[in-house]
């Protein structure tokens, strides 16, 4: 996008007399003046700081030393490190797909013009409300190895008990089930996607009388895949931060205070760069964690950008 | 589309069934549907259902396996003992209120303002600052999390609001200012055009034609900064140390971290008195919560 070319904004002729030109960018700079002042003290330079704390020795209380390399020298000799990228992938490459599927089918079927689909719209929305902490609280209670409600449901159809967030094999796969409760928000944009595709398509497509499939195949997919794209985007970002509260109300008031879980399988990123930084207060090392975290995000949507041109169909219009 | 399956297969058969014909067909559809619908919302709803039981549940009957649904005895006394004797919930209240309105209020002015800016106003270097403001969207929170909690703390503002306040009075929530800039764009130019000929200044625009025509817009904000100040448990947990400073969310954090997985249905109780506010907000103002969701796409968290 060029910069001279305005999105839209009021003709040129108003400009025209003289100094008004002048005048109404002094006061656009002035109204977006917050918002840059902003950028530059909460974004651009804490994003610089955090680069160069990657080569400093900082422990907060004490002034910071150059520690040259050695941050990334301790990085690459951390099995912790890699078992928290383990354990991100691992979550992200079981959440983002399986959240991206289930709740295209979801709203597909609240798409539907059927008796109270308003009520099953909000039923499957309210989750998503639940705030953080007492979202991480309620599936701490659900998965009680114990008397939570996980096991009593296996109960019922005669699996025994599982032990769940203190298993090593099935800590994230609990927590891989907490994300798809809250996948309310992901249903509503589809449901909007779903609802902005032509209905003259699919009135085409029943008197050519095509199958289910076919109609989902080459007119659903097709016209909703830049809402699958964007949904797609904004999955992976925020689950690749997400989970944070739950492991850490785990870690900390779980079974030991210094893991995240049996064999630190629900060590993530994220909790591994927050007791870093603000329990053994390494900064320069917790600033180099958040960066990796970066660059894998980063490398990950462009990726997914290159990749969309083949899949992700943008209508002319 | 070679293959017609509907007019094919009626015309092997040569009988009309039910279940062919169009009408037949739609029913089945809609009765499968409900099903799955049902058998679905059922299962999204037992956490909430498992979260009510739990709370109403007297100390050690909510040990039981297998789980009891229906409490027995009921004990409504849980949320008195969890919100007021073991927890000053009404501090944590207040104290999120203030945070709340804190951030809310400069969020309003300051991405309303810069919105204006990038939606009615020309200036070089418009799209570029519009385009990098869009950007921080894309950049995980936790990158600068680091670096901006050695700058408060050399600010002297660790555990009070400051931190989680003033970031908001400098446009610092980039979906507000995309949702407010969609929404601008949207109202006729002709009456800026015509209050500048009366000659009002653009500040006096922005003030008195622009946001009195945004409410709407203004009130999907506001709700959507209410939450996240509600429900935000990073920031409180990173700047905020004293126990009589703390969020609500922060609270319940601690409460649960002070019991060590214990007191269920104490937990479960204080957890419900967070989650029932927000459900009732979002009923009074449902078209809202869609709106930002689907123009910023906000997935709620």
């Amino acid at each position: 996008m060029t910069t001279t070319v305005p999105l839209r904004g009021p003709g040129r002729r108003s400009y025209r007399r003289g100094g008004l030109m002048r005048d109404q960018y002094i006061w656009g700079y002035l109204c977006i003046l917050p918002n840059v002042l902003g950028l530059l003290i909460f974004t651009v330079g804490p994003l610089i700081a955090s680069f160069i704390m990657i080569f400093l020795h900082w422990e907060v209380i004490t002034p910071p030393t150059p520690a040259g390399l050695d941050n990334l020298r301790e990085l690459i000799n951390d099995p912790l490190f890699f078992k928290a990228l383990y354990n991100t992938a691992y979550v992200t490459l079981l959440s983002v797909p399986l959240g991206l599927a289930l709740s295209l089918l979801l709203a597909m079927a609240l798409n539907q013009d059927i008796r109270g689909i308003r009520l099953y719209r909000v039923v499957f929305f309210i989750p998503s409300l639940t705030p953080v902490v007492a979202n991480a609280i309620l599936w701490l209670w659900i998965f009680n190895p114990t008397y939570g409600l996980a096991n009593g449901l296996l109960g019922l159809v005669g699996i025994p008990p599982q032990t769940w967030l203190y298993n090593a094999g099935e800590a994230k796969i609990a927590l891989v089930l907490s994300n798809m409760w809250s996948i309310g928000g992901s249903i509503i944009i589809f449901l909007a996607g779903l609802q902005g595709i032509p209905t003259a398509l699919y009135e085409a497509a029943d008197i050519d009388g095509v199958t289910w499939w076919s109609r989902f195949r080459y007119i659903t997919l097709p016209m909703l895949s830049p809402v699958i794209f964007f949904n797609l985007i904004i999955g992976l970002i925020n689950t690749m931060q997400s989970g944070f509260t739950i492991t850490f109300l785990f870690s900390k008031a779980g079974f030991n205070q210094t893991g995240a879980g049996p064999d630190n399988s629900l060590l993530l990123l994220v909790l591994y760069l927050y007791n870093k930084g603000f329990q053994d207060f390494e900064m320069g090392y917790a600033a180099l964690l958040a960066w990796v975290l970066f660059l894998i995000i980063l490398v990950l949507t462009a990726v997914n950008f290159r990749v969309a041109k083949s899949w992700v169909y943008y209508e002319m219009s | 589309m070679a293959n017609l399956p509907a007019s094919k297969s009626t015309a092997t058969s040569g009988q009309a069934v039910w279940w062919r014909s169009r009408a037949g067909r739609e029913r089945l559809t809609h009765v499968v549907l409900h099903i799955v619908l049902l058998a679905l919302g059922v299962t999204f709803l037992l956490p909430l259902l498992w979260l009510l039981s739990t709370s109403l549940k007297q100390s050690g009957s909510e040990l039981s396996y297998p789980p009891q649904w229906i409490p027995n005895p009921v004990e409504w006394g849980n949320y008195k003992t969890a919100l007021v004797d073991l927890q000053p919930t009404l501090l944590y209240l207040r104290n999120t209120i203030i945070i709340a309105g804190g951030v809310t209020v400069g969020d309003l002015l300051a991405a309303s303002l810069a919105a204006y800016g990038y939606a009615r106003l020309r200036f070089p270097g418009r799209n570029v600052l519009f385009m990098g403001t869009l950007a921080t969207l894309m950049l995980p929170g936790m990158v600068t999390l680091v670096p901006t909690f050695i700058l408060m703390r050399y600010l002297h503002w660790i555990d009070t609001y400051l931190p989680l306040i003033v970031p908001s009075w400098f446009g610092g929530n980039a979906f507000s200012i995309f949702l407010l800039r969609q929404f601008f764009l949207t109202i006729p130019f002709e009456l800026d055009e015509a209050a500048r000929i009366d000659g009002a200044s653009p500040l006096r625009i922005w003030w008195s034609v622009i946001l009195p025509l945004s409410g709407p817009a203004l009130v999907t904000v506001a709700i959507f900064d209410v939450l996240n100040s509600w429900n935000d448990f990073l920031g409180p947990l990173i700047y905020i140390n004293s126990p009589q400073n703390f969020t609500l969310a922060l609270g319940l954090g601690q409460f649960q971290l002070a019991h060590q997985q214990t007191l269920w249905n104490y937990m479960m109780a204080a957890s419900a008195a967070m989650i029932v506010p927000v459900i009732v907000l979002f009923f009074f103002a449902q078209r809202y919560f869609m709106r930002g969701i689907v123009t910023t796409g906000l997935a709620g968290r």
